[in-house]
């Protein structure tokens, strides 16, 4: 008997209309599957895909306009799907752990952690105060934390992001249930963190003989952690099966789609800054030739300093690299690196404590009034969060349009007619400039970004981690996007990114950040295939998915 | 521990500053004020009084000259508010008669609007049923709408008259409270049940929540061991600055029902123009608001522990 059967699972969201009827959107429709004692089954997909809303429906938490329209859900051979929210309680918690997804907001900021570790065992009454504060110490050693008995008198903020996750894991292990449902568990986290936490659900689970439901987005993890794989598109199940057989011959088209997208995964060329994406050499003449070898970005030497608690603390400590015009380079590291410090730096969006910027021969220290302005149309930025970074009062048309405003470029008429030329550029339809953000897809809010940058006609633009939140198949397009506008406006990109199968994928050359120092810098494929420093290589070590990639075995077991 | 001892001075630092500036901005307009106490009291022909002898009035009672907002300061410093122009006697006797009614009066309704507060908000917040949900979260906006004084003069009408439940005058002490408390209690609990609404709602949709469910939690045992507290510092803000509303209030609600109190003794003190009471009130006033809110502000970094580190 399987631990967990799902058996022709259909949930739905329900909204009330304007006038009181009720609306129902389906987000999961017939999906069956099966989670056998002691395994691991990754359910993937991309956002929309009912991944989480599955997971959800299983420990009887979905949000509350969520619906459980039929099917069958057998805990052990029992249909929970029945079952009232009361005797929901007895097995949450019991039977069924939960690993979120964020850690950074999944722990109540007003309680220490250890507290929060100790409710699981106090709600299902396991021992007195003594016995639980005793086994809330035990949990946290076993999760790996330092200190346990300090660490549970701790609240969550004084804990980093992997610790946060280590405590979330004790808490979904506290009473041994036999399913862990970890949803997203290490999106959140940097590369190397992930792998550790990733380490330990896999030893738990080696341990105790906990079964996991993993849901993610990422194909890599999923590949290196799963035993079987669980395919979502759309609310339905695309294909399930062996991880390793559905990995190494996808029957459905879209997991092979999936696959082909999967940066990690993808092995395409690797760019280099002999054969830079520009064609505007070809057609100019000596001078501009001249020119156009002074490298685009010249950073010397770049020092912030901050002041924390009275003492100086060092976010970029003597940053040096260049940059060659039409080219990408990368900025990789994990977070707190100072990556994004130096880009705003770059920038002249922060000023920095010593050390100097120059874009396009032209050092940016100090200089202010008509030339920073200059200097702003020639730097322009796209931000990570494609839902935060555009005016959602504005329309399409209105955002992109106003850096032209802000640069007084053009009458009216023409400002409209280079607005509609953007749009065309970043493959988005006339019909979107009049809408509003909302009415975007992340995809179509990113390339409204994107638009909005190119208008004023930079030379350079900072890519802020411009793709990570995005799709795998959205993100390959626009991916494909940013190389194309490269090639036809010789664009230089400043490419910050924590995701080095991105980086890989996109850029000429690199440099890698720790604690606010480039350890190596180089070009991408010399940094992939012949690494120096041993923070690159435990980088390059900790992507998901690599390691079959390149040596064709199984490893993270 | 010096870190917090700290900032401790200097939250106490600054209300001190604030009690200044609240005792010289109610001195300064007060005197801007067109005619005085001494004017309204001396000046009628009957009394017979020539001007010179008026002056010589005001520099007896010190409300003339430069010397004057450094005599009154520290006066109030050392516990000297003055004379009441209108009666006489000593300022802080006056103060003294009202204060225990007054306290009675705004203390009772403090309670019972923090009561209503919570049972409109957590009621809002436990309902399934959607309907008497948009009515509850429109109680506040309702409450906060209606004035003290209609509010006040239609109890009385309502209970007293027509109902007779309540006398007008005489009655037991708690008959006597329950009008006034009620008059002075509802629009005062609206803003604390909105703020106490809002962020109960907050709260619930941050991603902790099902992780607490995820245990095996109880939606009470959520909501109240997990919301509640995550909810309370903004309530508590909004609940120190509803003091101001607290006093002015006091002064409608006590002339409605004809209490004897602070609120009627401002009431009086500005019909008669009596500048020494009038600075006496505001900065008693102030006095109150001040402390609750360095209360408030104090009680802060107990609730939230990420607010300890920037303390200390």
């Amino acid at each position: 008997m399987s631990l967990l059967e799902v058996r022709d699972l259909t949930v739905s969201y329900t909204r009330r209309g304007r006038w009181g009827g009720v609306h129902a959107r389906p987000a999961v429709h017939g999906v069956s599957f099966a989670v056998e004692p002691g395994e691991v089954v990754a359910v993937v997909g991309e956002s929309g895909s009912g991944k989480t809303t599955t997971a959800q429906a299983v420990i009887g938490l979905l949000p509350p306009n969520g619906r459980l329209d039929g099917g069958q859900i057998l805990l052990g051979g029992t249909d929970i799907a029945g079952w009232s929210q009361r005797r929901l309680q007895t097995v949450r918690g019991a039977q069924i752990g939960l690993v979120p997804q964020d850690p950074a907001n999944s722990l109540n900021p007003v309680k220490p952690v250890g507290v929060q570790i100790g409710e699981a065992l106090r709600l299902h009454r396991r021992g007195d105060r003594r016995t639980i504060a005793h086994r809330v110490v035990e949990l946290l050693e076993r999760v790996g934390l330092p200190d346990p008995e300090v660490r549970a008198r701790q609240y969550p903020h004084e804990l980093s992001g992997g610790m946060r996750q280590r405590v979330l894991i004790a808490i979904a292990v506290a009473l041994e249930p036999r399913l862990i449902i970890a949803d997203e568990p290490t999106s959140a986290l940097d590369v190397t963190v992930q792998r550790r936490i990733l380490d330990l659900i896999d030893d738990l689970r080696a341990e105790s003989g906990t079964a996991v439901l993993l849901v993610t987005h990422d194909l890599g993890v999923a590949m290196d952690r799963s035993d079987r794989l669980v395919v979502m598109k759309d609310g339905r199940i695309e294909e399930r099966g062996a991880t390793r057989a559905v990995l190494g011959a996808p029957q459905a088209a879209y997991t092979a789609r999936l696959l082909r997208d999967a940066p990690a995964l993808r092995a395409p060329e690797f760019l280099s800054v002999g054969t830079a994406r520009t064609t505007a050499g070809a057609t100019a003449g000596t001078a501009a030739e001249e020119a156009s070898r002074e490298p685009a970005v010249v950073v010397r030497d770049l020092v912030k300093e901050y002041r924390a608690g009275g003492r100086p603390f060092r976010a970029v400590d003597g940053v040096s690299f260049e940059v060659p015009r039409g080219t990408t380079h990368a900025l990789v590291g994990e977070s707190g690196s100072g990556k994004t410090t130096t880009a705003r730096m770059v920038m002249r969006l922060a000023e920095p404590t010593s050390g100097s910027v120059a874009i396009g021969g032209v050092e940016t220290a100090g200089v202010r009034g008509a030339r920073l302005r200059a200097l702003r149309r020639d730097v322009q930025l796209v931000y990570q969060n494609p839902y935060g970074s555009l005016d959602p009062r504005q329309s399409v048309a209105d955002i992109v349009e106003e850096p032209l405003r802000n640069f007084g470029l053009g009458d009216r008429a023409g400002r409209r007619e280079r607005v509609r030329d953007l749009l065309d550029r970043v493959a988005l339809p006339a019909a979107v400039l009049g809408r509003r953000p909302r009415e975007l897809s992340g995809g179509q809010r990113q390339r409204v970004a994107i638009a909005r940058a190119l208008a004023p006609g930079p030379k350079v633009v900072v890519l802020d981690e411009a793709v990570s939140a995005l799709d795998v198949s959205v993100q390959a397009q626009i991916l494909d996007l940013l190389g194309e506008l490269q090639r036809d406006l010789g664009l230089t990109y400043l490419f910050i990114s924590h995701d080095l199968a991105v980086v890989r994928q996109v850029s000429h050359t690199v440099s890698v950040m720790s604690k606010g120092r480039i350890v190596e810098t180089g070009t991408t494929r010399r940094l992939f295939e012949n690494p120096g420093h041993a923070y690159t290589r435990a980088l390059l070590a900790a992507v998901p998915g690599t390691a079959h990639q390149l040596a064709g075995q199984e490893v993270g077991r | 521990m010096s870190g917090s001892a700290r900032y401790l001075l200097s939250r106490a630092g600054q209300a001190v500053l604030v009690l200044w500036a609240a005792f010289t901005a109610g001195y300064v307009l007060l005197q801007l004020l067109p005619g005085d106490a001494i004017l309204i009291k001396f000046q009628n022909p009957e009394l017979g009084l020539s001007p010179e002898q008026i002056a010589e009035i005001r520099s007896y009672y010190g409300t003339d000259g430069p010397g004057a907002y450094l005599h009154t300061l520290l006066g109030f410093l050392r516990g000297d508010f003055g004379y009441s122009i209108d009666t006489g006697t000593p300022v802080a006797e006056r103060l003294a008669e009202g204060l225990p009614a007054t306290a009675k009066l705004a203390g009772t309704a403090f309670a019972l609007a923090v009561l209503i507060a919570v049972a409109v908000a957590f009621a809002s917040c436990h309902t399934r049923l959607s309907r008497l949900r948009g009515a509850l979260q429109a109680v506040p906006s309702l409450f906060v709408s209606v004035p003290a004084f209609w509010l006040g003069i239609v109890l009385i009408q309502v209970f007293s008259f027509r109902l007779r439940l309540v006398p007008v005058i005489g009655g037991s002490e708690v008959q006597q409270l329950l009008l006034p408390v009620l008059t002075l209690a509802v629009p005062i609990s609206a803003p604390i049940a909105q703020i106490l609404a809002r962020s109960l709602d907050q709260v619930r949709a941050q991603p902790f929540v099902p992780v607490v469910a995820a245990k095996g939690a109880s939606p009470g045992w959520i909501l109240w061991r997990h919301v509640a507290r995550n909810a309370l510092p903004p309530t508590l803000t909004v609940a120190g600055l509803t003091f101001g509303e607290l006093i002015a209030g006091s002064v409608v609600t006590e002339t409605v029902f004809g209490r004897n109190g602070v609120g009627r003794l401002t009431e009086q003190a500005v019909n008669a123009q009596d500048t020494p009471v009038l600075l006496a009130v505001v900065v008693l006033a102030a006095t109150v608001f001040v402390l609750v809110n360095l209360v408030v502000d104090l009680l802060y970094p107990v609730l939230d522990p990420r607010l300890r580190r920037a303390v200390a």
